[in-house]
């Protein structure tokens, strides 16, 4: 259970205040597959770096599972994070790892024993369809097989939730495709999807749970929702 | 808990060797700055020793008239021995006094003729006083000036060479205290020039550092790697550091030869070498262990 109760982040800087949340409420249930949809400066950013804690809410609270976000401490924070997969549009992959060792990593960080480790990695990879590239640096293959490595490392700790940050903006239709199917199923599986993207296609064929945002404020909430922004 | 400690020896590893131009130049400023550490440390030798030397050098000598009996002399020998400044003392009796003078002198027919001339031995008894410290020789002079010893002396050394005892003196302070500022100063930008290196080493690796909190590293699982390579480059930069500096002693040895006597820099290096090498790897991987706890702190604060 993901909650957002009153919750505003305001920037200040010199003199300006720049509002990137005004007052947002909204609960996701277990196993959801919600998109957050919006223009660039909506709040869907601010929304996803507030939940993994990468940011503190100005004011509200942020609760996820049995972690008060907006309270826990940066020592803490981690232990939070691993029950969060994220995927984002520039994929954020080690640039000094292979696609394997991408992979392993959010294992290793997790203390997981070796031998579960040789386990699970290569069939996360097999599941994304990236079985032959394992041995890979991110240099050396295209977007859509980043994406992929990206997704199996966020879905290898089977985490509660998977947080997917534009993770088609990068990509071409064929490619798009492919990762909401993943996504899709990945969520099938009992994992809750939280998608921010402003790509109308992606939101009006999967049909799911829509919460659009415009200047900080949700504007929509809805069931099955489809993209409607002016 | 040694699963995650092997883990993170790997990646230090691991990082280390995938970016092996950004490991060998850190290497190369480390070793510069490591070299700067131990030629400063074979400079001090050097210049201790001159000062030791040229202290060792320096001492006073009181002549006692001709007619002052041995005891009187082994009294006050006695009597300046416990004195706190002194360090050693040596009597030279006439007699002795003139078997010196004819071994530095025997070959000179002239005067080994004059002495046979006289009849009777002209050269006086005297005693040799090292102080503990050149600078305290006025204070053992100035007991000189004592009433006691006073009615026994022909003259004492230190009225005519005080003035050059304390120039040089005062040439002996400088030299240590430049010495050691110069010390502290070279030091000083051997630690900043290395912190900076490492400190952009890691900037580069600023992105890698913020994925590995996304995924859910902790601070010392993140940490850790980088401290472990900041101390593979400790360690690497003092043995290469060591294995430049002991071709150039093993050839500049013979020059501070002719300066320094006493000093045989190529023995010196080689009795001190694993002295020398624990410093410097001491130095070294601590300087690399700091300097990366330090630089990625800043990566791993909370926004």
């Amino acid at each position: 259970m993901i909650i957002f109760q009153n919750v505003s982040k305001i920037y200040k800087g010199n003199k300006r205040k720049s509002v990137a949340l005004e007052d947002v409420s909204f609960k996701i249930n277990p196993k959801e597959f919600v998109s957050l949809v919006g223009k660039s400066g909506a709040g869907k950013s601010t929304i996803i770096k507030l939940l993994i804690g990468e940011e503190r809410p100005s004011k509200g609270r942020v609760v996820f599972g049995s972690y008060e976000v907006n309270r826990l401490k940066e020592n803490e924070l981690y232990k939070m994070r691993r029950h969060i997969g994220t995927v984002f549009q520039d994929f954020k992959l080690l640039p000094e790892k292979t696609a394997y060792e991408n992979v392993a990593f959010a294992l290793e960080v997790a203390g997981r024993p070796q031998n579960e480790i040789d386990e699970l990695v290569p069939k996360a990879l097999e599941i994304v369809g990236l079985g032959s590239k394992t041995d890979n640096f991110p240099r050396e293959i295209s977007g859509g097989e980043k994406q992929r490595i990206a997704i199996a490392r966020a879905m290898i700790n089977n985490p509660d939730v998977i947080i997917a940050d534009e993770p088609t903006g990068n990509l071409d239709p064929v490619n798009t495709d492919e990762i909401l199917n993943l996504l899709l199923k990945i969520n099938e599986l009992g994992t809750t999807i939280i998608l921010a993207t402003h790509n109308r296609d992606v939101i009006n064929s999967i049909a799911r749970r829509v919460i659009s945002l415009e200047d900080g404020k949700i504007i929509r909430d809805e069931e099955k929702g489809k993209y409607i922004l002016a | 808990m040694i699963t995650t400690g092997i883990r993170l020896i790997k990646y230090a590893f691991q990082h280390f060797k995938r970016n092996v131009w950004l490991s060998t130049a850190t290497i190369l400023v480390m070793v510069l700055a490591l070299s700067v550490f131990a030629g400063l440390n074979i400079f001090n030798v050097t210049t201790t020793t001159i000062i030791e030397n040229i202290q060792d050098k320096i001492d006073i000598s009181i002549f006692f008239t001709a007619d002052t009996p041995e005891d009187e002399i082994l009294r006050i020998q006695t009597s300046v021995q416990e004195l706190e400044e002194v360090k050693a003392t040596q009597y030279i009796s006439k007699d002795q006094a003139l078997e010196i003078f004819k071994e530095r002198h025997g070959d000179d027919e002239t005067i080994s003729q004059a002495l046979q001339q006289l009849s009777e031995n002209p050269l006086l008894a005297s005693l040799n006083i090292k102080a503990q410290d050149s600078e305290q020789y006025a204070q053992i002079a100035a007991y000189l000036e004592n009433e006691s010893i006073k009615q026994y002396t022909e003259r004492v050394t230190y009225g005519q060479n005080a003035t050059v005892i304390e120039r040089l003196n005062t040439i002996l302070n400088i030299a240590e205290q430049g010495g050691f500022a110069l010390t502290i100063f070279m030091a000083l930008i051997a630690v900043l020039i290395t912190f900076n290196t490492i400190r952009l080493a890691i900037y580069s690796s600023k992105d890698s550092i913020m994925i590995m909190r996304l995924v859910g590293g902790s601070n010392f699982f993140i940490r850790g790697p980088f401290l472990i390579e900041g101390i593979i480059y400790g360690i690497l930069a003092a043995v290469i550091s060591l294995l430049i500096i002991a071709p150039l002693i093993y050839l500049i040895s013979p020059y501070s030869n002719v300066l320094v006597p006493e000093l045989d820099l190529w023995v010196y290096f080689t009795d001190h070498l694993p002295t020398l090498l624990i410093y410097q790897l001491l130095f070294g991987s601590i300087l690399g262990l700091i300097s990366s706890f330090i630089a990625i702190g800043k990566y791993l604060k909370a926004n």
